[in-house]
């Protein structure tokens, strides 16, 4: 860990201020992810901002119906808020679903959206890593890749030749957020902007080192649920190698709505196989106005997981998400049992 | 005479541990833990590659930071012991043991290769990214399956005395399995696994001036299963009197056998303290925690033949596990078949496969839950292939005698463990059909493994002193592990010496105290308790001298077999009204205390015509999802045959740890190595997964009573290993009960089951 000075400020302004005016400083908010990586020596900023005394820290209603989680909100208050377990049950379910009580309680929603991968060669600097350090080669390909992605890894250039980078997004909080497609607030040195939730992570292709659509030094500000929160036809599936603590080898977020036995509304988003949150417009499209069975289920489990590629520890990633993908459609259409 | 009030025994009483509160309070303290003024910081820089030299070393940005005192490497490290034997430690196997900064080749992905002081632990941990190493780098092998070819038997050394080779084949295994109706074969495949105690290595090195040679004292605080390992290994590696040197290590963070060889943090925090004569900390990082020895990996093949009435005729069990370069690390993997079942036709074989990792280390029943695993899931086949019931299959061929040697067991209370496990367990209402119970989509499967471990007993000192105050201290340089040493000793002098706990003081893990060996094999109660029990009865005589040099003392003529102690006095056993306290017999000692102490050797006249083995029945239910493979330990019953339990409480503490270890093994455990670096890349508790609060459901301990007054005086056989040993094959047989698929690997992950 090299030395770095640390700053704290009150108002949005400052903090983006100095960010912008420091290349090499970065934010801090709860410090789970920031905090183990530069002892790991991977981040190195010079200068720390803390924000979590900005006045970001509450939820509450927006004036098109929705919710708005404050992005230093911490992802204990949020899976508790009486508003999210209420009309975003499925928000709540999967932040419980990650980590520790005791991460939770530091982490914030902001900090979540911005957790780094848990790619093993990329906490590990004596490997060589594109994200990590770009043009140095992606260890992961050829090497333990059990926890690596099979979806999206195409380089540019018409996704031809070998990915850049294998590494998933780890997060369980960001599959839901995708399935509710929510909005994330963010303010930088030009001003404020909103970035729709399947637009704010990207694949690596051959900037893998590039993990979202954040303008340097812009802030996130707030998450933002629209009014439809689903609460009734949900689901959210993490299989992971223990029963709790471990980040997920494949998960999935599902919010449905239903008319009878017909799905109205389909929302399907897959974590731990791709650099985001996965969805697949035609996969969704396929269930409106089926009747939720299980071939029904299936064949949208196969348009999803369509073009998937594994790397040899991982490839069994791909047959898994079908099966679970089955499974947490099942669950939110109320056809199975969730435990 | 007074008129004693009555103190009950606490041997065999679920007592909690009289070093709880300090532990749960934050009072006791940990090797890094002990600070003193002026104390520097040692980080450690760790090789990249696995094999090869180092061409050069640029140290010059760290040593130009503020603060840094200084940077060791091989090329400036100062002299130390030339010959091998030297750097041997109590556990040190067959070899050249590993020396640090010692030249410029690289041993092994992770070696350290320069060591960072400075004034802060900051500084030094930023000064140690700013060191440039260059390498010339060599092809290295660390693939165990690639290099199978390269098998051969391990050397032998000390440490083949209590690791010996396995038995020499007898009968004619290859003719009878082969005409044999009933076999099985099968291949088993384990993962290399770290021992990731929570506590860090670390060493706080506190230096004097002065000492022996002029070259200062240190007083070591270690994290470490033996001071006296350590402190023997400073004194010969840096050529220090062993005068000069105090290990200490009151406590530790779990040990696990990772303790029981000087790490390397050790030798670094002590070189750094006699080089700049100031006292010095080295903590490893977690990483670093996957730099030293851990539980090999393994290939093992295992065939049984039997007979149609289940007899078992022929056993096929080898094994081959990985070692480093430099040492021939072994462990028993393939003998214990041989130990527990009766076929005349036996081959037993185990081999090595030097690779470029660090020597393996003992980790918590090293080969015996390796080996049983592959043994009792063959077992378990064997059973299906008979169509037997499995715990049948074990009863027809129960046996009291231990083959590989020809001679009984001191005890074995087996047969009883079965008995008992299986009907807390339900095991008689087993439908052995492979998928016949399910639950929503889970498949539920009953499975059930033997366990056995070796119950030692080692040579150890141990010192009593009933204090003028009429308290008793009692003393020995063994460790608490974890296990609850300090209390069972407690117990077992206050007992002896019919006091109370509470005015009993055991001290531990300081090389001031009398000697004892490193502390692992589950032999510490056996060996140190035996050694307090005779000490406390030294001073017992004393004071049985004492009581009939008093004035008209009603003891003249005598014998010690006519006395108790009890009450915190001395009495006839005829006449328990015949008695005097113990206050007042030290009274009687001109103002000195009573002290005592003794070598407790195991009584080898007794013991030579037995086997000596802990026993355990483990049954175990799971539930396997049977779309998405995650595998659930929903009940586990653990019938443990273990002679005498000194205290339910912290005996069921041990074999709880070993359930949930065994669990941990058997789904999650693995070290993966990344063989184009010949590296470790789980090296997080993030990703090297151990079970967690939420894995572990409904585990039920028995404690079968066992006498036995071979193993040694105290009657007791050590429970550190046997709960473990049962466990991943248990799991195993009813991951097969419950999918009908025989998973012989481990870790038994959601992907082997898709
Ligand atoms: C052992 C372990 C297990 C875990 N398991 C899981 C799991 O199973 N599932 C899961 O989803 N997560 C898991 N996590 C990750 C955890 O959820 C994240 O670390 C946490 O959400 C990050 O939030 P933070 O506030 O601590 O972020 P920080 O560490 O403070 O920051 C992370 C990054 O975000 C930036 N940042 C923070 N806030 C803002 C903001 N408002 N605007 C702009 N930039 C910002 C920081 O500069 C930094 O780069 C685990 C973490 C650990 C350590
Ligand atoms: S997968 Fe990505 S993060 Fe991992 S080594 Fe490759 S480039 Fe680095």
């Amino acid at each position: 860990m090299n030395s770095f000075t640390y700053t704290r400020t009150e108002d949005v302004d400052t903090a983006v201020l100095e960010r912008s005016s420091e290349q090499t400083s970065k934010f801090i908010a709860g410090g789970t992810n920031l905090i183990d990586l530069m002892k790991e020596n991977v981040e190195r900023p010079t200068r720390l901002i803390d924000i979590t005394h900005l006045p970001l820290t509450s939820i509450t209603d927006t004036v098109n119906g929705g919710l708005r989680l404050g992005a230093l909100v911490t992802n204990a208050d949020t899976a508790y808020n009486e508003q999210v377990i209420q009309r975003y049950p499925l928000l709540s379910q999967t932040i419980l679903a990650g980590a520790s009580p005791q991460l939770r309680n530091m982490a914030t929603d902001g900090g979540n959206l911005l957790q780094r991968t848990r790619c093993y060669y990329f906490y590990d600097t004596a490997t060589p890593c594109n994200k990590r350090e770009p043009g140095s080669g992606c260890s992961a390909i050829n090497g333990f890749n059990r926890i690596h992605a099979i979806l999206g890894t195409a380089p540019d250039n018409s996704g031809l030749g070998q990915p850049q980078c294998i590494a998933t997004h780890p997060s369980d909080m960001c599959v839901a957020l995708a399935a509710l497609e929510a909005e994330v607030r963010v303010t930088g040195i030009n001003g404020e902007r909103t970035i729709p939730f399947a637009d704010f992570h990207r694949l690596p292709g051959n900037t893998p080192n590039i993990d979202n659509t954040l303008e340097p030094g812009e802030l996130i500000t707030s998450i933002d649920l629209p009014a439809k929160g689903f609460p009734k036809y949900y689901a959210y599936l993490k299989l992971r190698d223990r029963a709790s603590y471990a980040f997920a080898l494949v998960s999935v977020a599902v919010a449905l709505e239903m008319d009878g036995d017909t799905i109205t509304t389909a929302r399907i988003a897959l974590g731990g196989v791709a650099h985001k949150p996965w969805r697949k417009p035609e996969a969704e499209a396929k269930l409106i106005g089926k009747p939720a069975t299980k071939e029904n289920f299936q064949a949208a489990a196969e348009l999803l997981l369509a073009g998937a590629q594994g790397f040899g520890h991982n490839t069994f990633k791909i047959e898994l998400a079908k099966r679970a993908i089955v499974r947490a459609l099942g669950q939110a259409a109320k056809l199975e049992p969730t435990a | 005479m007074s008129t004693p009030q009555k103190i009950n025994k606490s041997v065999g009483k679920p007592i909690s541990r009289v070093d709880g509160v300090e532990k749960v309070t934050g009072k006791a303290k940990y090797a890094a833990e002990f600070n003193v003024p002026d104390l520097a910081y040692g980080v450690v820089v760790s090789s990249a590659i696995a094999k090869g030299k180092i061409k050069s070393l640029d140290t010059s940005d760290a040593l130009a930071l503020d603060g840094v005192l200084q940077v060791f490497t091989h090329e400036n490290r100062p002299k130390i012991a030339w010959f091998d034997i030297s750097y041997n430690d109590q556990d040190a196997p067959p070899g050249s043991p590993f020396r640090p900064l010692y030249d410029a080749t690289i041993k092994y992905s992770g070696q350290p290769i320069a060591l960072v002081v400075a004034e802060t632990f900051e500084v030094a941990r930023y000064a140690a990214t700013l060191i440039r190493a260059d390498y010339e780098e060599a092809t290295h092998e660390t693939d165990l399956e690639a290099n199978l070819h390269k098998a051969r038997k391990p050397k032998s050394g000390i440490a083949s005395l209590l690791k010996p080779p396995p038995p020499k084949p007898r009968g004619d295994f290859d003719k009878v399995y082969e005409e044999d109706p009933n076999k099985i074969t099968g291949r088993y495949v384990h993962a290399a696994e770290h021992h990731n105690p929570m506590e860090l290595f670390a060493t706080t090195v506190v230096f004097e001036k002065g000492g022996k040679d002029g070259k200062g004292k240190l007083t070591i605080y270690d994290k470490t299963q033996g001071v006296t390992n350590s402190s023997m290994y400073v004194s010969q590696v840096f050529n220090i009197p062993s005068d000069d040197i105090r290990v200490l290590s009151p406590y530790m963070g779990g040990g696990f056998g990772s303790g029981l060889r000087p790490q390397y943090q050790l030798f670094l925090s002590v070189l750094a303290a006699r080089e700049l004569k100031r006292s010095v900390r080295v903590s490893l990082t977690r990483q670093q925690m996957f730099t030293f020895g851990h539980r090999p990996a393994t290939v093992q093949n295992v065939a049984l033949g039997a007979l149609e009435d289940g007899t078992l005729n022929a056993l096929c069990h080898d094994a081959t596990g990985e070692t480093s370069q430099f040492e021939d690390y072994t462990e028993i993997v393939v003998s214990w078949g041989g130990m527990l079942y009766p076929p005349k036709n036996v081959t037993m074989e185990y081999k090595v496969v030097p690779l470029d990792v660090y020597s393996p280390l003992d980790m918590r029943a090293p080969g015996g839950v390796t080996g049983m695993h592959a043994l009792e899931v063959a077992m378990d086949e064997l059973a299906y292939n008979l169509g037997m019931d499995p715990l049948q299959l074990r009863l027809k061929n129960y046996t009291d005698i231990d083959h590989n040697e020809d001679r009984p067991f001191s005890s074995k209370e087996l047969r009883e463990c079965f008995r008992q496990g299986a009907e807390r367990f339900g095991w008689s209402s087993r439908n052995p059909e492979p998928r016949s119970m399910k639950k929503d989509h889970n498949l539920i499967g009953w499975g059930m493994a033997t366990g056995i471990w070796d119950a030692n007993q080692m040579p150890s000192r141990a010192e009593a002193v009933l204090m003028v105050n009429g308290k008793l201290r009692v003393s020995c340089a063994t460790a608490d592990i974890g296990t609850g040493t300090y209390t069972i000793m407690t117990q077992i002098a206050a007992d002896t010496l019919g006091m109370p706990m509470e005015d009993v003081l055991f001290k531990l893990g300081d090389t001031d105290l009398p000697f004892s060996l490193i502390s692992g094999g589950s032999w510490t109660a056996a060996s140190v308790g035996s050694a307090v029990q005779e000490a406390c009865q030294a001073v017992g005589k004393s004071l049985l001298k004492l009581a009939k040099k008093m004035p008209a003392s009603p003891f003249k003529g005598v014998k010690w077999e006519d006395i108790e102690f009890a009450d915190s006095h001395l009495r006839l056993k005829s006449d328990q009204s015949v008695a005097v306290s113990l206050q007042t017999l030290v009274d009687q000692n001109g103002g000195k205390a009573v002290r005592e102490s003794v070598t407790s050797l195991p009584n080898a006249f007794k013991q030579k015509d037995y086997t000596r083995s802990a026993h355990s029945a483990v049954f175990a239910e799971v539930m396997v999802d049977e779309d998405l493979g995650t595998v659930k330990v929903t009940r586990v019953v653990s019938a443990i045959a273990a002679g005498r339990i000194l205290n339910p409480k912290t005996s069921r503490s041990q074999i709880l740890g070993g359930m949930v270890w065994g669990i941990s093994k058997a789904l999650e455990e693995e070290s993966a190595m990344d063989h184009n670096f010949g590296r470790f890349m789980n090296h997080s508790l993030a990703e090297y997964h151990v079970a967690v609060n939420a894995d572990i459901h409904d585990l039920d301990v028995i404690f079968v009573e066992e006498h036995d007054d071979i193993v040694n005086p105290l009657g007791v056989k050590g429970l550190g290993e046997i709960g473990i040993v049962g466990m991943p094959a248990a799991i195993a047989n009813a991951v097969f009960h419950a999918t009908g698929r025989r998973v012989r690997d481990l870790p038994i992950t959601l992907d082997k089951l898709l």
